[in-house]
């Protein structure tokens, strides 16, 4: 099951620069452990120590935010794309 | 260095100014590799607060959608510190992933007692904030 993962400039280091990278899974959950298999180091980069999806980084199945459908378990179907994107935030704080 | 022209950097100042007291954000996009500002992108602050500020999800997709179509990418970063001087903050370098990005803050508060506003650009990569120089332009 062929899924396209866009990713954002910032972890295209993990990627030799590649803007988008193909990957398998049924969920995001197992998505992201496949790319680690190929991209070593990404996936800490994504899941935080609990396997959740970390607060500041968005993820995207085709138009959508995970976070409104089933977080790091939404299902993925072939042909679906996923994009990556960090949040743009910070604050005086 | 950042080079910006009068006319941004006015537009820039005046959406901090229209969102004080909360804190307001946006980009300026420009072609990819040529480090030069060119469109005023001004983002709505999801967390509509003083304090934080972060793209709403859905606008942030969309953005990146739209820079990568027309070949552009976020030359600037800004936002406002609306409280305190414009200096990046912790929250501000944990959370800076442009490392080709201008990082420009903006102070809606009167801390120095130079004016009330303070408008400053700095790199944020892997950590280490180096504040540069402005130079306002009235064309590239």
């Amino acid at each position: 099951m062929a899924i396209e993962v866009r990713i954002p400039t910032i972890l295209r280091t993990y990627t030799d620069g590649a803007k988008a990278v193909e990957g398998s899974g049924a969920t995001i959950d197992e998505l992201f452990k496949d790319l680690e298999v190929r991209h070593s180091g990404i996936r800490e980069r994504l899941v935080d120590d609990n396997g959740e999806l970390r607060r500041f980084v968005n993820v995207y199945l085709n138009d959508e935010d995970v976070r409104f459908l089933g977080g790091i378990g939404t299902e993925l179907g072939d042909g679906d794309s996923v994009t990556i994107l960090p949040a743009v935030a910070g604050g005086m704080v | 260095m950042l080079t910006i022209t009068r006319d941004l950097y006015d537009r820039i100042v005046a959406h901090a100014r229209a969102d004080h007291p909360d804190e307001a954000c946006g980009v300026v996009a420009g072609p990819v590799g040529g480090g030069r500002p060119e469109r005023f992108i001004p983002m709505l602050n999801a967390a509509r607060s003083p304090t934080f500020y972060e793209f709403d999800s859905a606008d942030l997709l969309k953005l990146y959608r739209e820079m990568d179509d027309r070949d552009e990418e976020p030359v600037i970063v800004y936002h406002s510190h609306t409280a305190t001087e414009a200096y990046p903050s912790r929250t501000d370098i944990s959370y800076a992933n442009e490392p080709g990005a201008h990082y420009v803050l903006v102070s809606t508060a009167d801390t120095d007692g130079t004016g009330p506003f303070q408008f400053r650009s700095f790199r944020i990569v892997d950590g280490e904030v180096t504040e540069e120089e402005v130079r306002v332009v009235e064309a590239y």
